[in-house]
């Protein structure tokens, strides 16, 4: 086996920087430069849809409404996620940073950060850094508020409008879209919403400049991302590794040499069976991710890992519309009863297509995604689904 | 129930009166409470002006808003797959034998409520559970044992 470490980076953790300084510094630039700059990086959201964080803040910045917000999606729940954690932990004032930065270009006074429930210890601490930041931007004449806001355990709150609908008091039901929220998120108002990680490359693009973040990656996903790592590794804990690597180059260096399968993006993402690391890339051109990497080994079972993954979606489907709330039951119901012989296998094929319709026409991107990894494992390891 | 009254008042005027703060609200009753019964329920309807529908509604969206008594100390263990496959159905029997009861219920003396939830994002260091905020994570039978035990004397 051909054993390759890969390229590990440092610019998230980074300590070795002065947000004071790269605040003050960014803030006497104007917004074009900033945001062109963002554009020039490439970079593209690192919560798992990937859209280009430049052209959100610049959406935002153009509507004409005076009330403007940023949001630190902290929610984080992906199965496999747990990066954003450590970054909230180790540098929360570039993440601040970010959203000061932000809050300039598109001309907010208030931000909010929604942080997941099941992180609440982290909360005496994050006020306090909260409270050393309001200082620095007061010292810099800089009118902003941030507010820690919480979450209270629903996985479907990191959809950004379920978030919004969290945070103005309701059932955290995701909304129609269009409006986007650049145009209409919390509170009706035009809003950014950045996920944890986002926020802090934008702002470590603002102090080093796009050219060395763009050096890093290839055409479609530029820069590096830090990646959650779990399941049968010998290395399992958090890398910032620089996009781009195929599935085969990830296994070499964090496998146990027994990989079987690796789950890229969660319980929402693909499955990548061995006989595809090779051709797969991780990243927009190939398989995303939010962080999330799940190794599995020749002794796991993947009914088992397709059917913990669909139990989680059953509980946390907000039961809103019908194809999600219905076929997340049926999916589960479907492959107990392949796996029990009560239906014959091709019964499979049906629930295949159950999931393409959930793809189709379920409101938000939790009933959507379902079919990712049902499609995915079943068809890849079709036989430890029958027998 | 004069003390709930109290409490969702004084959360109330610490959050606000507005629809934003229910949330927020809740979660204080849940703090201090450990569940939210109808009489908060209803308490917190009368302070903000919304119907108690809308009330219930929301609380029993989210899963950390519990709606049905529970002990001094809920405990949660992760039951997503990189905690499942690093053992969690052992300690969650490890935990149900020390404390005499099943998931989903409470012990007697109303000390410890043991449930299962889903990702805590300590997949790296599975298994992992939290009890009320605190996060537990590497664990194992001899350390649940140990953690328990230190509730049990509190």
């Amino acid at each position: 086996m051909s054993y390759t470490n890969l390229k590990r980076v440092d610019l998230i953790f980074d300590q070795d920087c002065n947000p004071k300084e790269i605040i003050k510094n960014t803030f006497a630039k104007n917004n074009d430069q900033i945001v062109n700059e963002l554009l020039e990086s490439g970079l593209k959201g690192r919560g798992g849809a990937g859209f280009p964080t430049a052209l959100k803040w610049k959406y935002t910045a153009e509507q004409p409404e005076p009330n403007k917000y940023i949001i630190c999606n902290a929610d984080e729940g992906e199965p496999g996620t747990f990066k954003d954690r450590e970054i909230l932990f180790k540098v929360p004032q570039k993440v601040f940073g970010g959203m000061v930065v932000c809050a300039k270009v598109i001309g907010a006074k208030e931000g909010f950060l929604y942080l997941r429930g099941e992180y609440r210890f982290l909360l005496p601490e994050l006020e306090a850094q909260l409270a050393k930041f309001h200082a620095d931007l007061k010292d810099l004449k800089i009118d902003f508020k941030i507010k820690i806001v919480m979450g209270s355990g629903a996985y479907i709150c990191g959809e950004e409008s379920a978030l919004f609908e969290s945070m103005e008091g309701h059932r955290g039901e995701p909304r129609n879209k269009p409006p986007y929220p650049t145009v209409s998120g919390f509170r009706s108002k035009p809003t950014v919403i950045n996920n944890v990680e986002t926020l802090v490359y934008a702002f470590m693009i603002c102090m080093h400049g796009a050219r060395k973040f763009k050096e890093l990656g290839t055409a479609d996903s530029r820069g590096s991302k830090v990646f959650s790592i779990s399941g049968d590794t010998p290395k399992a804990g958090i890398y910032e590794l620089e996009l781009g690597m195929t599935v085969e180059q990830f296994v070499d260096d964090f496998g146990d040499g027994d990989t079987k399968a690796v789950q890229v993006g969660g319980a929402s993402g693909f499955c990548v069976p061995r006989k595809k690391f090779k051709e797969t890339i991780i990243g927009f051109e190939g398989v995303p991710t939010g962080g999330s990497m799940m190794i599995f080994n020749s002794s796991r079972s993947m009914y088992n890992v397709l059917h913990n993954y669909l139990e989680f979606f059953e509980e946390e489907s907000c039961g809103q519309c019908t194809p999600c709330r219905v076929g997340c039951q049926q999916l589960i119901k479907g492959i107990e009863a392949v796996k029990k012989g009560q239906k014959h296998a091709n019964y499979l094929e049906h629930l295949q297509k159950l999931a393409q319709t959930m793809k189709i026409t379920a409101k938000c991107g939790l009933g959507q995604s379902v079919a990712n990894s049902f499609f995915s494992i079943v068809e890849n390891f079709k036989e430890e689904m029958i027998y | 129930m004069p003390e709930i009254k109290e409490l969702v008042k004084n959360l109330a005027s610490k959050h606000g009166r507005t629809r934003e703060s229910l949330i927020p609200i809740l979660q204080g009753v849940i703090h201090e409470e450990r569940y939210i019964s109808d009489e908060a329920m209803t308490e917190i309807a009368r302070e903000l002006d919304i119907s108690a529908a809308q009330v219930y509604g929301t609380a029993t969206f989210y899963s950390f808003l519990d709606t049905q008594p529970r002990g001094k100390y809920v405990i949660r263990v992760c039951k997503t797959i990189s905690c499942a496959m690093k053992g969690k159905n052992l300690l969650t029997q490890e935990i149900e034998d020390m404390l005499k009861i099943k998931v989903g219920e409470t012990t007697q003396n109303k000390k410890f409520s043991l449930l299962e939830t889903n990702c805590l994002g300590w997949c790296h260091k599975g298994p992992a559970m939290l009890v009320n905020d605190e996060a537990y994570t590497d664990l194992t039978s001899e350390k649940v044992r140990e953690i328990i035990n230190e509730y049990m004397k509190k």
